[in-house]
């Protein structure tokens, strides 16, 4: 009966309610001790988990724990929400943090079997720059859409200070990107395409000595942020002996400069021992390679040296199959949710304290941020007009003191057009007065003109008369 | 089944390609040939568009499912449900009867008297239950007095009070700085209305009723009491409710708005077919050919509550619990909650709601239940 039971739920996809009523209708009255799982059905008095001894999310003391007398079918709960999340899909980030040539898109390809498209970097970036790049993966019915992000550039610098900025500034758009939504009014966070960052993959370089202060100081700023993996990277160059020295030097630095690296959980029973296991091995060493050489009668990936061969899958060679046990296939998803429970929540408490909301105290009344944003809505407005008003008087003055001194450029022509004027009209009297004189002179000069003409001609008459009277005298002497 | 041995890997039958498993091959996958262009350089806040691509070998990928599920079973889930109809249509039994144990007010209070109450209230009752593992914190909310009066105007302005306060709380939890890890969810996930086995169609009360509520939540219709139908009287009703439903526009659940793919429409469709349910609620049991079913006896045969040639109690159970019990609730979360959102943030103008801004009710540490 029970198997009947799960052959129908994993069929694929939804199971049909109508199977699944026939199916129960020949399970109802057998499955009836099945679901007896709290002792006594007492109504107030709240009874332990089945079997574990342990506190589950329930208990509570007003909770009323009671025992089922048929098989409901909420066990398919689970189910319901995987297959959900299946046709949804998956998101998952990883940033890879490392210096240029360590190694981190073989590592990648190597990881996840496959090919990602990338070119080498070179060594000649003038600054760290993020590369991200998305690639849809499949794998059975589950659908991944992995981001690997890259530090381009990352230690090539001669002067690395503010090698971790960029880092820091990628991993906070994408909190900034998640938090814009979330504060929409009109969002829609199921179908959101999730770029936070779940998981950083820090490549240690296989010095056999320690960390480097870049190292060091890179981790602290991340630690806060994101979930931070330390690997070390080519780990084919380090004989055994001197790894577990490197490995345990690093974990003490690690320690004693208080960067918090990502916790494997050991809460959950299932993977609690898996887990503690592994994180006794951390950092794990690893090995990356996609060419495959022949070893035995099986094609293996791995390195060939003249010497030997180190097998990435081999684990007395290397941790690489540790590395991907604990990243794909047992935290995945835990590594998501302390991304968004813990690193994100910690982001976005800052940056809404950040911009002057608060919660208050539980007696007192709440807050809500409609209230804060309309308060502050309204501050800005206030000050808007404010800064408008002044603005306006200022302009208002300008523009008067403008127009005083237009005013008095006016009154300054129109005295100097006046003076002119007055001026003018002096200068054209004179004028006038030295006209009338000229022409009196004038008006005497002829008239003296016509008296002098006309004693002329006067004298000329007589003149005239008495050449006449010589004339005759002459003419008359003549005769 | 979650890890695999190293040396598995190639021979794993894992299959992105092998059309048996029915998934279809990614239209855009790289293979060897840098086919796909990923985008280079982005301004830091902008996903590029994925590029597809094949795996040669078995990752893990899918052990992600295996840890969910155990992640969800530790976590737990929370189920709202609520019960709307007259009195003496069976809605505590049914609810009983639907999870299998005594989960209704009046099973947590046996010692008081049944009166009609002057106006609505609502009783909720909180119970955990665990089947197989998973366990469930199930809260029923029940609303004696819908509909009993003589006037029933607004009858239903308390239910919608109550469903908005909901809302209001999870809203509240959700905008605080400091949020809690898993914000309490006490949000009605859906809400069975009980339609009186008249036989005829729906009355005015049924259709103001779902069609306020359909709005906000998740409407399941029943038809009560569903054994005082023949099976072609039942038929007619529910032709009847079905053209009521759609001339008055009002969409319940499984709406059609939300089939997200070709399957669930199709699967949807079925269902929408067959609403509303009619049922027969019973809590005792019985023999009937030798085994115990639960059932109702009568003089002229006993009603297996769980046959479904019977009554058709087995589909809303399935409905309810065993197939849309997620989707209920992803529906309540992603559309009913969301427009409530939008609603309440846009009110600009209208203070918080707080006792000392003057508001009446909406105080926040009371409750109904």
């Amino acid at each position: 009966m029970a198997s009947l039971f799960l052959l129908n739920q994993t069929a694929g996809g939804r199971t049909s309610p109508f199977a699944c009523s026939a199916a129960s209708f020949l399970r109802g009255p057998v499955e009836q001790r099945v679901s007896q799982l709290s002792a006594v059905p007492h109504p107030r008095h709240h009874c332990g988990a089945a079997g574990a001894g342990e506190k589950g999310p329930f208990q509570s003391d007003d909770l009323r724990n009671l025992s089922l007398s048929g098989h409901v079918g909420f066990d398919s709960l689970p189910d319901q929400l995987v297959n959900k999340s299946t046709s949804q899909g998956f998101c998952f980030n990883i940033l890879c943090v490392g210096e240029t040539g360590i190694g981190k898109s073989t590592l990648m390809d190597t990881l996840f079997n496959t090919k990602f498209e990338s070119e080498p970097a070179t060594h000649n970036e003038p600054g760290v720059r993020l590369k991200a790049r998305s690639y849809e993966l499949q794998e059975s019915n589950v659908h991944l859409k992995l981001t690997i992000v890259d530090t381009v550039g990352f230690g090539d610098q001669i002067n690395k200070d503010d090698s971790y900025k960029p880092i820091v500034e990628y991993i906070d758009a994408q909190f900034e990107a998640y938090l814009q939504e979330e504060l929409k009014i009109k969002r829609s966070l199921f179908n959101y395409h999730d770029t936070r960052i779940h998981a950083c993959l820090y490549f240690i370089a296989p010095t056999g000595h320690s960390l480097k202060s870049l190292d060091l100081v890179t981790m602290k700023k991340l630690d806060s942020k994101v979930n931070i993996i330390p690997i070390i990277a080519k780990a084919d160059t380090i004989a055994k002996n001197e790894l577990h020295k490197f490995k345990s030097k690093i974990m003490s630095e690690l320690v004693s400069n208080g960067v918090q690296i990502y916790q494997f959980p050991t809460d959950e029973e299932t993977v609690a021992e898996i887990n503690a296991t592994m994180s006794v091995h951390l950092p794990f060493a690893v090995v990356g390679s996609t060419e495959e050489v022949k070893i035995g009668n099986k094609m293996a990936k791995a390195r060939q040296y003249p010497w030997g061969v180190v097998q990435v899958e081999n684990e007395n060679h290397c941790d690489f199959v540790k590395l991907r046990e604990m990243l794909i296939r047992v935290n995945m998803e835990d590594l998501r949710e302390q991304t968004h429970t813990r690193h994100y929540e910690l982001y976005r408490r800052c940056k809404l304290e950040e911009m002057g909301f608060k919660d208050t105290d539980p007696d007192s009344k709440p807050f809500s941020l409609q209230e804060t944003y309309e308060a502050k809505r309204n501050e800005f407005l206030g000050e808007l007009q404010k800064k408008e008003d002044e603005m306006r008087q200022m302009f208002v003055m300008r523009v008067k003191e403008k127009e005083a001194e237009l005013k008095e450029a006016e009154k300054d022509l129109h005295e100097k057009f006046d003076h002119l004027k007055r001026t003018h009209q002096e200068e054209k009297k004179k004028v006038e007065d030295k006209k009338k004189e000229l022409e009196e002179e004038l008006n005497s000069f002829q008239k003296k003109k016509a008296a002098a003409q006309l004693l002329q001609s006067q004298a000329q008459q007589a003149g005239s008369q008495q050449t006449k009277k010589d004339k005759d005298k002459k003419n008359a002497s003549f005769t | 089944m979650v890890a695999m041995a190293p040396g598995d890997a190639a021979d794993g039958g894992w299959a992105a390609v092998t059309p048996e498993h029915g998934s279809s091959l990614e239209p855009e996958e790289c293979s060897m040939e840098p086919s796909a262009m990923p985008e280079e350089e982005m301004p830091p806040s902008v996903a590029p568009s994925p590029a597809g691509c094949q795996l040669f070998g078995y990752v893990g990928i899918e052990a992600v499912l295996d840890q969910m599920k155990i992640k969800t079973m530790k976590t737990g889930f929370e189920f709202n449900i609520m019960v709307v109809g007259q009195s003496g249509l069976g809605k505590s039994t049914m609810v009983n009867t639907l999870f299998k144990s005594k989960v209704s007010r009046k099973a947590s209070q046996p010692s008081q008297e049944e009166r009609i109450p002057k106006t609505v209230q609502l009783q909720s009752v909180t119970h955990v239950i665990e089947e197989k593992g998973v366990k469930m914190k199930l809260t029923v909310t029940d609303t004696p007095g819908f509909g009993d009066q003589i006037n029933n105007e607004n009858c239903w302005d308390p239910i919608i009070k109550y469903i908005n306060e909901q809302y209001e709380r999870y809203l509240r939890e959700e905008i605080l700085i400091t949020r809690k890890r898993k914000i309490p969810d006490t949000r009605v996930h859906g809400c069975v209305y009980f339609i009186p086995p008249t036989g005829h169609w729906l009355r005015p009360l049924d259709l103001e009723f779902m069609r306020r509520l359909s709005k906000i939540v998740n409407v399941v219709p029943v038809i009560a009491k569903a054994d005082t139908l023949t099976l072609e009287e039942r038929a007619e009703f529910k032709q009847q409710i079905q053209a009521d439903l759609k001339t008055h526009a009002i969409s319940v659940y499984p709406q059609e708005d939300f089939d997200q793919d070709p399957d669930d429409r199709v699967l949807n469709d079925r269902i929408r077919e067959k609403i509303p349910f009619a049922v027969v609620g019973a809590d005792q049991e019985h023999q009937v050919n030798g085994k115990r079913v639960l059932g109702r006896k009568t003089k002229w045969g006993i009603i297996e509550v769980e046959n479904p040639a019977h009554c058709e109690f087995p589909l809303l159970r399935d409905l309810l619990i065993r197939s849309h019990l997620q989707d209920l609730k992803d529906i309540t979360h992603n559309v009913h909650y969301e427009s409530y959102r939008v609603r309440r943030l846009n009110e600009s103008n209208r203070p918080a709601l707080s006792p000392l801004n003057g508001l009446p009710g909406k105080a926040e540490g009371s409750s109904d239940l």
